[in-house]
């Protein structure tokens, strides 16, 4: 079959679903690959790369008319949509929540749309997942811009000319774009705090470098898991606080990043305009929610202002496509896993299987039928945390009490155990003659000492302690010994063999100690 | 000739330096002192005896002691540490023999000197040995306490001689390691009450029968019985425990063949022997109990051998186990600040402890910190680890407890699990209804990566699955232990 990559007609767009690098592992996966002339100069792809990893070049409408798959960045125009023919895939972005007339086109024309903006967050989707491969270069992108409008250093210098204070950045949104860009903004040498609704992506943004910031509210902690891994909408208090807490750092912070977005809503306000003025003029605030309205009140869509006092407030939307080489790349081995997935027997064959969790989730119309919004899946995305309780902080008197009645109970079980001890052997002295209660005396007294010295013995000499007792239970050598004289030839034999094992015992018992003991050395 | 008092005085000599043997084993230095305390004490005791009145048959002492000293001194030093297991284990079985030819000595002496009293000759005309002299001596209830020390002494010696060969067989891989219980009359119609356990039962009755005629006074062909039976005793108990409860086994056995020795001690009324026992006895009973709380059992469920029920079904695992490559695997290690190993048998049957020695040479000269930490189960012999550890020259101060290091998982970067399974498993933590629920394990899921070097992806020695493999920051090494750390080894740098 064939897989075709048309020119992309958004404007600005500068990524292409497919590079040279791709273009051959879709071939080893058996399919022909074909392409529009021109297609990936501006992502820095030559057609020329592209011949020579085994492309042909044709025409974007012969592209339309003879690939079985079209793969794509950009959800398709409506007139490209009208171009879909029966039993064709098409494999892009598609945001089906909000282009339902296309999803309704694509659906006339019968043809099989897969949206990799659907692939659902499972471990084993995480190499299509698009959305995160592309907000990875956004955070990165971020940061660079900010940097870009910025009129000082990131990192903190002491130089011959002064010293410079390094440059504090506030990001907002801990996902995989707010990750990236604390990793960058640390790596430039930047102070990094990080704000999150979601309190178990502390631990990931201390492990970036960044400060998490921490808001000092009571409230049931959301998990993570039941919405699959974002972030959802708060309670209006909580909104309250966090807005309080983002006012006290305003003036203070120089960069602000937001990242903030909730699936299928308006991204929330989170930067207002009091905010924005209260911070010192010449910060940069780069609004990465502005495609769903910004989460600075500011924010103009597409465009960089700057507020009246001098605050630069960046609201593209095309980071990714800024990158487009370094976005090329990522978003055509999505793709490319995409295909696998689709291709199981690597025979070049698309195989569109409803039943498999990943593709049933990415696919929005399939045989003339819409199948959006999908089920959700059988696998949970993220595991749910099981609720933990919190052992009791105990207060000292209740600790002081848990501690009299500790010692009370071992009192009692030792005075218990002495009592007994100390009965059983009356009960024994009252009948055994004295010879035996001699011995046993003795017995009971080297049972104690035993019990009291081998507490001691370090867990790591547990194998050369076995080796010695091995050795010294070898004294019923004393005991074959004795008996050796006898006059009867049977009992001197039984004898001759216990002194005779009973030495191998001995001799080797202590030997294989002192070898282990020998190797034991300190660093 | 030694007077009597001599040797009871070199006895107490003997004694004293076996405590300080033992109890000079709290740590590593004075450890190889301690053990000089102990080939002394043992030394002194010998001699001791052998000059003792009454002891003859000089020349065939001289050459018994020899050809075991030399067997011995043959044995120790050729052993491979990685077999100190089946060593341990056979030792153990030759001081129940010893036990039970001793036993059996000690019961023809009496009937002999019975007969020469009986026949009435005087004590002095008897020309006997030192313990046919205390015989004489003896009334009507020192008799019959007398027989009941030599029954014990017999059973014991002989369920220590025969586990212990099991225990060696299964340890050597002689024996197939799975838990196997007699059923009669055929393993598919088994009839209950004549198969497993009840088989010991049965056999302990009749052991108990028959020592209560032998008390009466029937011959001496009772403790033969006595012994074959108990031999079966052992073989049957110790054939029934799987391979990786041998920890247990062969400290219970540690402790039986002490026991053994105290009561051949009672039996010839010697002090020296009574003490020595019973510290070995001791011994081995506290390491029993250290080895079933480490795996959260109880000492009698371990004898009987397999695992208790569970109390409902057990949590499913979701996720999958990821591989990696030794390229993987080397980047992480080179990242890493903080590394922490935990062996189990895996490494000791691949032989792997030379390469864990060398990577971790190798990641200590780049200043990374290598730590060790040790499960009280892990390998087939308690404190196994630490002795093949030490043996590849791994300094011991970087050898730790679970205790002492299972808080540091969270701040470790890279943790690398090298054929243990079951002591690193998160379900006893976290499913109740895991066989495993509540066995203290090494918390190693906690630190930022986790490798695991395994042959393949197959269940532990207890069937449980283990949820470490399919946690998101776990990789899976594939392949034989020592083949996977030495390709790994020329890549770190």
């Amino acid at each position: 079959m064939k897989i075709g990559v048309p020119k992309e007609v958004a404007n600005g767009e500068a990524r292409v679903a497919m590079t040279p690098a791709s273009a051959k592992d879709l071939q080893k996966l058996g399919y022909d690959c074909v392409m529009q002339k021109g297609a990936g100069k501006a992502a820095g792809f030559e057609d020329a790369d592209y011949v020579a990893a085994g492309v042909a070049l044709i025409s974007g409408e012969a592209i339309w008319k003879s690939a079985d798959v079209v793969a794509k960045v950009q959800p398709p125009t409506e007139a490209e949509a009208a171009k879909l023919s029966e039993g064709q895939t098409l494999i892009s972005f598609f945001y089906p929540g909000s282009n339902e007339k296309l999803m309704e086109i694509a659906r006339g024309q019968k043809a099989n749309v897969i949206a990799m903006d659907m692939v659902p967050r499972i471990s084993r989707a995480q190499k299509m997942d698009a959305l995160s491969s592309m907000a990875n270069i956004a955070g990165y992108r971020a940061v660079i811009e900010a940097g870009n409008n910025f009129g000082r250093f990131f990192t903190g210098q002491v130089t011959a000319a002064g010293k410079v204070p390094p440059a504090k950045v506030l990001i907002v949104g801990a996902g995989v774009a707010g990750l990236a860009a604390i990793g960058t903004a640390t790596s430039l040498g930047a102070i990094t705090l990080a704000f999150d609704v979601r309190p178990e992506v502390a631990e990931q943004i201390e492990s970036m470098g960044a400060e998490f910031v921490y808001l000092d509210f009571d409230e049931a902690t959301q998990d993570g898991a039941a919405t699959g891994g974002y972030a959802a909408p708060s309670s209006p208090e909580f909104r309250e606080k966090q807005l309080e807490k983002f006012r006290e750092l305003a003036p203070d912070v120089d960069i602000v990043i937001t990242t903030a977005l909730i699936p299928n809503r308006d991204a929330p306000v989170l930067w207002t305009k009091d905010m924005v003025d209260l911070m010192k003029p010449g910060s940069v605030i780069i609004d990465l929610a502005a495609e769903r309205g910004g989460n600075c009140e500011l924010t103009e869509k597409d465009k960089k202002i700057v507020s009246d006092n001098g605050v630069t407030i960046v609201g593209y939307t095309d980071f990714p496509s800024r990158m487009a080489t370094q976005s090329s790349l990522l978003y055509s081995t999505n793709i490319r896993h995409m295909m696998t997935d689709l291709t199981p027997e690597k025979d070049g064959i698309v195989n569109h299987n409803m039943e498999d969790d990943v593709i049933r989730g990415a696919t929005i119309t399939h045989a003339g039928e819409i199948t959006f919004p999908p089920p959700p899946p059988k696998i949970a995305a993220i595991a749910a945390q099981p609720a933990k309780e919190k052992p009791k902080e105990l207060t000292p008197e209740e600790k002081r009490a848990a501690e009299v009645a500790a010692f009370k109970a071992t009192t009692k079980s030792q005075v218990t155990l002495l009592a007994a001890g100390g009965a059983l052997m009356v009960l024994i002295g009252a009948y055994a003659p004295a010879s035996f209660m001699q011995h046993f005396i003795v017995f009971a007294l080297a049972c104690f000492i035993g019990f009291q010295v081998i507490w001691n013995v370090s867990h790591a000499l547990h194998t050369p302690l076995m080796a010695v007792t091995n050795a010294i239970s070898g004294i019923v050598v004393v005991g074959a010994l004795l008996q050796i004289g006898s006059g009867n030839w049977l009992v001197v034999f039984l004898s001759f063999i216990g002194v005779l094992i009973a030495s191998i015992n001995i001799v080797g018992g202590f030997l294989v100690t002192r070898r282990m003991l020998a190797m034991f050395q300190k660093s | 000739m030694l007077a009597n008092g001599v040797v009871s005085a070199a006895y107490i000599a003997a004694s004293i330096l076996f405590i300080l043997a033992l109890g000079g084993l709290s740590n590593q230095e004075s450890a190889k002192r301690a053990v000089w305390y102990g080939i002394v004490g043992m030394a002194v005791a010998v001699v001791a005896t052998v000059l003792a009145p009454g002891v003859q048959n000089l020349a065939l002492i001289i050459v018994a002691i020899g050809a075991g000293s030399f067997a011995g001194q043959f044995v120790a030093g050729k052993v491979q540490m990685t077999e100190m297991p089946q060593l341990v284990a056979a030792l153990h079985s030759f001081v129940g023999l010893a036990a039970v030819f001793i036993g059996l000595n000690a019961d023809i002496m009496l009937s002999t000197v019975s007969e020469l009293r009986d026949a009435g000759t005087v004590l002095a005309d008897a020309d006997l040995t030192a313990f046919g002299e205390k015989l004489w001596v003896k009334d009507a209830t020192e008799i019959g306490i007398l027989k009941v020390e030599v029954f014990l002494g017999i059973f014991i010696g002989a369920v220590t001689f025969t586990g212990s060969i099991v225990a060696f067989g299964k340890l050597a891989g002689k024996v197939d390691g799975k838990p196997k219980k007699l059923m009669l009359p055929s393993e598919e119609a088994a009839i209950p009450f004549i198969s497993g356990h009840y088989l010991n039962a049965i056999s302990l009755g009749l052991c108990v029968i028959l020592g209560l005629m032998y008390f009466a006074g029937a011959g001496i062909w009772t403790m033969v019985l006595v012994t074959l039976i108990a031999g079966f005793i052992g073989w049957h108990l110790i054939m029934g425990i799987g391979g990786a409860d041998m920890p247990v086994v062969v400290s219970m056995l540690n402790s039986y063949s002490g026991w053994a020795a105290a009561a051949i001690g009672f039996t010839l009324g010697n002090d020296l022997l009574i003490v020595t026992g019973a510290l070995v006895g001791s011994s081995g009973a506290i390491l029993s109990y250290i080895m079933c709380k480490a795996m959260n059992r109880q000492f009698v469920s371990v004898i009987l051998g397999g695992f208790g029920g569970t109390a409902g079904p057990q949590m499913e695992v979701e996720g999958e186990q990821i591989a990696i490559d030794a390229d993987g695997v080397a980047a992480a290690l080179n990242d890493a600040d903080s590394v922490v190993i935990i062996p189990g048998y895996g490494m000791a049957v691949a032989q792997a402890q030379q390469s864990v020695s060398e990577l971790t040479r190798k990641l200590r000269a780049q200043g990374k910190t290598v730590r060790f930490a040790i499960h009280p189960v892990a390998g087939r012999l308690p404190g196994h680890m630490n002795v093949l550890l030490a043996e590849a020259k791994v300094p011991y101060d970087i050898v730790l407890e679970m205790d002492e290091i299972n808080d540091d998982f969270p701040n470790t970067d890279v943790v690398i699990v090298i054929g243990s399974n079951d002591i690193v498993n998160p379900a006893a933590q976290d499913d109740p209804n895991s066989p495993i629920a509540g066995m203290p394990v090494l918390e190693c899921w906690k630190a930022k990566q986790v490798f695991v070097s395994k042959r393949g992806q197959g269940t532990g020695y207890s069937g449980i699955e283990n949820p470490l493999f399919y946690k998101e920051n776990t990789r899976m090494f594939y392949g034989d232990a020592k083949a996977s750390l030495d390709s790994l080894l020329p890549k770190i740098d």
